[in-house]
């Protein structure tokens, strides 16, 4: 029931885009047209999936204060939270490496539709976002890491979605010219994020 | 026969500086240091070429944090150093970088000057950086910093690197704390934590100045929804004042 609450929780309460703007860049630049948008969205969920699994077990076992207790009594008062930065951001870029080589080889059709937008994902501040979250929240356990990657992978997803069918939308109506693009783009953001703040609260 | 004697004088300096300046700036032939081009560098990002209006960088953690005006000041000067320095040391190694593995080279990089703010403010300004929280981590992946040193610091020299550096954090960071100024003037009637539109007691008689006559805060522009809403004004205003920014559809 724990798992659950928390999916649902860092989908539409804690989602990436409306209540913590990550991501904001991506998502305003590349949220034109429905087809590019559900790509890019697909890719964010997958490496999410992936990073926030991979730094939680980093994060336990090498860098918190005392995590390296593993390799013997001398190592335990060892704190090496201060390099949390450097090791997520390497994570996540050479899994993003990793994950485009794997793609590119097994789902070469997916590949070409992804394109640019797979190397992309490594400065995607949702990604590290994520990562950095689930550092803060302190998970017990895998699964809870797992399920909050998912969760706010898909809340991203839904959310780039949304402002995309907007958009090819709003091209047929008369927006005021020194609004239009960008600043309409923000606006509407804004007006959805308030919609997603009637999420808050919700618990199951 | 003084004042000529003085204006003489004067004149004498002002040619003496010049020759200061050109010998400081190297030969007659190299560009000053502040010519207009390299002026351009820095001023541009203020307007014309905004980070977050325009080009739109580093949206990411512009709106989390400008509740308040304070962090909103200590992340723009976070970034300024951040971006300075990152531009500066990506440019004196950019002929040495294979292009394949660029990326991490530069994110080894900002994260590297991230961790030194990082550090450097816990030490000196924890509540601040207590209130700031993951956003001052975020800096590495803001994509001002990348989009600079991808579409600048690669392609020029250390010195055109540092103010194009500097020019385009301090147009991230006047967006910043124009936001900031709005959202906590509005949101809390306070300006850096001063009541400045006077005291809010519990009754009507205890209060003073503005609350006095009834004036109550838009606790609305305290939410995060604000913030995008708040771009999207400025965003309007900047372009019917400078209309050559206004895109197709």
């Amino acid at each position: 029931m724990d798992l659950v609450n928390l999916f649902v929780k860092s989908i539409f309460v804690e989602n990436m885009v409306f209540a913590y703007f990550l991501g904001m860049c991506s998502y305003l630049a590349v949220s034109k047209t429905v087809k590019t948008a559900v790509g890019l969205g697909a890719a964010v969920i997958f490496v999410l999936l992936i990073t926030v699994p991979v730094n939680y077990l980093i994060d336990n076992y090498i860098l918190q204060s005392g995590a390296l207790s593993w390799l013997g009594s001398e190592f335990a008062d060892v704190d090496l939270s201060f390099l949390s930065y450097i090791m997520f951001i390497a994570v996540i870029a050479s899994m993003v490496q990793l994950v485009e080589m794997i793609v590119e080889k097994f789902a070469p059709a997916l590949y070409g539709s992804l394109g640019i937008f797979l190397p992309l994902i490594a400065v995607n501040c949702a990604i590290l976002g994520g990562s950095l979250f689930m550092q803060q929240k302190d998970f017990n356990g895998i699964s809870e890491a797992v399920t909050y990657g998912a969760g706010s992978g898909i809340g991203w997803f839904l959310a780039i979605l949304a402002i995309a069918a907007i958009r090819e939308k709003i091209a047929y109506s008369n927006v005021p010219a020194p609004l239009k693009g960008l600043g309409i783009t923000f606006i509407i953001t804004g007006l959805m994020a308030i919609g997603f703040m009637s999420f808050m609260g919700i618990e199951l | 026969m003084d004042t000529k004697k003085n204006q003489d004088n004067a004149m004498k300096e002002t040619e003496k500086k010049k020759e200061l300046m050109m010998f400081l700036s190297g030969s007659e032939e190299k560009e000053h240091f502040l010519s207009s081009a390299n002026r351009k560098i820095l001023s541009d990002p203020l307007n014309d070429d905004n980070p977050i209006t325009v080009q739109v960088l580093g949206i990411c953690s512009a709106l989390a944090i400008t509740v308040q005006l304070k962090p909103a000041i200590v992340m723009s000067l976070a970034v300024v150093f951040v971006m300075a320095f990152s531009n500066v040391i990506i440019s004196l190694l950019r002929n040495s970088i294979p292009g394949r593995i660029r990326i991490i080279v530069q994110l080894v990089v900002v994260a590297a000057m991230v961790i030194l703010v990082d550090q450097i403010l816990k030490a000196y300004a924890y509540d601040v950086s207590k209130q700031l929280s993951i956003f001052i981590g975020l800096i590495i992946t803001n994509c001002i910093i990348m989009g600079r040193l991808e579409a600048f610091a690669l392609g020029n020299g250390p010195y055109k690197s540092l103010l194009d550096g500097i020019g385009n954090a301090a147009g991230y960071g006047l967006i910043l704390i124009i936001i900031a100024f709005f959202r906590e003037l509005l949101g809390s009637g306070k300006l850096l934590g001063y009541e400045v539109l006077g005291h809010k007691g519990l009754t009507l008689a205890d209060s003073t100045g503005l609350y006095a006559l009834g004036y109550e805060d838009n606790g609305f522009f305290l939410l995060s929804p604000m913030a995008l809403i708040v771009v999207g004004v400025i965003i309007w205003v900047q372009r019917s004042r400078n209309r050559k920014l206004i895109e197709e559809n």
